[in-house]
């Protein structure tokens, strides 16, 4: 809903002494409403609009009670309260539910000016949010379409050229070094939850390197930081066994919960690395604070260290501690290496193209700008 | 079937996120609300009874063993069974003296000396990374004097000082920063993409 107001008159005239304008609604809503202090506290406030109950402490909608949405500079006659569809976020704007609004004309000696209340006025949500579309859900499009066309196009045999990765033309490597010390080798996942990507990329990797594992009948260990990753992890693991034609291999501690304290994690892991005496150690995934010391200790360790995180901020950590790290994106395109499916190359390559896309429309924003072409810096001026 | 099922579960269910996501009305929030934000606490409470089983079966079998360290796994068994113990409504529940006293004595000691490794991992990690073995690496030696050297009192020089490791922070890096961050971006799309699309599905165990 957007709300405008007329500039006071000592808004840059008159004793000119306006610093701001705040804006602030009530909700005006019919009742009955009830208290349901006994069970939720004092401030607890139920009331309720046609066929709906609100928590009126967790969403501001105390009929009667005026909540201070924003504040606006001098010279300023509009303000755009802007509300969301969750219903425990602080913005929430229910539907059809009407609200009155004012504006006070603040001064920086405390004087204020208040206006009229505003007629009541309502908002329902959308069915399609625009400002989204337009500028998240288009280019979306555009880079799917390009995704399915180069599947498409390596479905058709054609061969694509993807630059070659160390860290991912170092596994098989890993995997034989550690195969001929006859030492296992150790698979972190990470810190991440079950649906972060990192994770969900790790996974893909996990189940490449498991079945190479299962090939040269390594040991291979899984130690789990959260217990849901921990049973998607042992149906991979198992999985990758069964394909690589040894179920019998496969042992129920090959994936085992440790716990889901951040540092009691790095303390078992730690100890696992230097008790087993752990090849080579796998760390891709989600990673906090604890990566420095996990690949400190397995470089101290004397293993071979192949790493990869969406983290910007961990990415350092693992390039000076350990012998491989694949950086931001070369996690999600590790799969697609290691197994060298048309399909999974295909998405690399769209990838690319996307980059390039992005790098025309940068260079296009930076011209714009510094050239003063208006209608191409409203291009990239998002709104919502 | 059995092949085919979690894909269409994983293909409905993301293409269910995506509409979400630009469909802004209450009922739409409110199923993003039961369906993602609601379900993954109650999996995750049985997964933890999953792994809860797995952490014990895990260390009886080293103590069995009797594989290296295996002393540890009667500590850890025994810090399990203490803490849950503490915990039953019937010593006080989760805020029973016995649970805050091995939080606050045990817990949060520990923890924080493994926390505190970080400072030594920094600084022979910091040793290996700025030896000057190549001009690459000789450039991040300098980058990382400059940036250093700001907090250093220098007299008439700290402005300029200041004023280079900020160039160096807010430049070159924030420009390295972004490129992976645009980059991870599109690989989150694009893997989000191959798994609700069934194109990648190793994850399930079957190419």
């Amino acid at each position: 809903m957007v709300v405008r107001w007329e500039l006071s008159a000592d808004d840059g005239r008159g004793q000119n002494n306006i610093l701001a304008y705040k804006i602030l609604r009530t909700p005006k809503l019919a009742g009955p409403f009830s208290t349901d202090s006994a069970t939720a506290g004092a401030d607890y406030h139920l009331f309720s609009s046609p066929g709906t109950i609100y928590n009126a402490a967790v969403w501001h909608l105390i009929p009667g009670e005026w909540d201070t949405l924003g504040q606006v500079p001098l010279g300023s006659s509009k303000y755009d309260n802007r509300g969301g569809k969750q219903r425990d976020a602080k913005d929430f704007l229910p539907d059809a539910t009407p609200f009155q609004y004012k504006v006070i004309a603040t001064t920086a000696t405390g004087g204020q000016g208040v206006s009229t209340v505003s007629a009541p006025a309502s908002a329902n949500g959308q069915l399609i949010h625009t400002g989204k579309v337009q500028y998240i859900g288009i280019p979306v499009v555009i880079f799917t379409a390009l995704v399915l066309g180069f599947i498409s196009v390596a479905k058709r045999g054609r061969e694509l050229y993807i630059r070659p990765l160390a860290g991912i033309g170092a596994v098989d490597e890993a995997i034989g070094r550690a195969t001929e010390m006859n030492r296992p080798i150790l698979y972190v996942l990470g810190l991440g939850a079950p649906d972060d990507i990192a994770t969900i990329a790790s996974y893909t990797i996990l189940s490449r390197v498991a079945k190479k594992v299962a090939e040269h009948r390594t040991e291979l260990l899984v130690p789990c930081y959260d217990a849901v990753v921990m049973s998607i992890a042992q149906e991979t693991v198992r999985q990758a066994y069964l394909d690589a034609g040894r179920p019998d291999e496969y042992k129920e501690d090959i994936v085992y919960y440790v716990t889901q304290e951040q540092f009691a994690y790095v303390a078992a892991v730690n100890g696992t690395m230097l008790r087993r005496q752990t090849a080579t150690n796998f760390y891709l995934g989600v990673f906090y604070a604890e990566s420095l010391i996990l690949a400190e200790t397995g470089s101290l360790a004397g293993s071979i260290q192949i790493s990869g995180t969406d983290r910007v901020t961990q990415i350092p950590f693992f390039i000076v501690a350990c012998d491989y790290t694949l950086i931001g994106e070369e996690l999600y395109a590790a799969s697609a290496y290691l197994g060298r499916e048309p399909k999974l190359l295909g998405t690399l390559k769209a990838q690319d193209w996307a980059k390039g896309l992005f790098l025309i429309f940068m260079t296009l924003g930076l011209l714009g700008a510094a050239l003063q072409w208006n209608w191409i810096v409203s291009m990239f001026r998002m709104s919502f | 079937m059995k092949r085919q099922l979690p894909l269409i579960i994983i293909f409905v269910c993301g293409i269910f996120m995506v509409f979400q996501y630009f469909v802004p009305h209450e009922n739409s929030e409110f199923l993003y609300e039961f369906a993602a934000l609601d379900w993954p606490p109650i999996i995750g409470v049985f997964a933890l009874t999953l792994g809860i089983i797995s952490l014990i079966r895990v260390s009886i079998a080293k103590i069995r063993k009797r594989e290296p360290n295996w002393p540890f796994s009667i500590v850890t068994l025994v810090g399990l069974t203490a803490m849950i113990v503490a915990g039953l409504p019937w010593f006080g529940g989760q805020t029973s003296p016995a649970v805050i006293w091995q939080f606050n004595f045990i817990m949060q000691p520990i923890t924080q000396t493994i926390f505190s490794l970080l400072a030594f991992f920094i600084a022979s990690a910091a040793y290996r990374a700025f030896r000057a073995r190549s001009v690459l690496a000789s450039i991040l030696l300098i980058s990382a004097v400059i940036v250093m050297i700001r907090f250093f009192p220098l007299g008439p020089f700290t402005g300029a000082a200041t004023w280079t490791a900020d160039w160096v922070l807010n430049v070159p890096n924030l420009a390295a920063k972004r490129a992976i961050i645009i980059g991870v971006g599109l690989g989150i799309i694009s893997t989000a993409l191959k798994v609700v699309l069934g194109v990648e599905r190793s994850f399930l165990g079957r190419d």
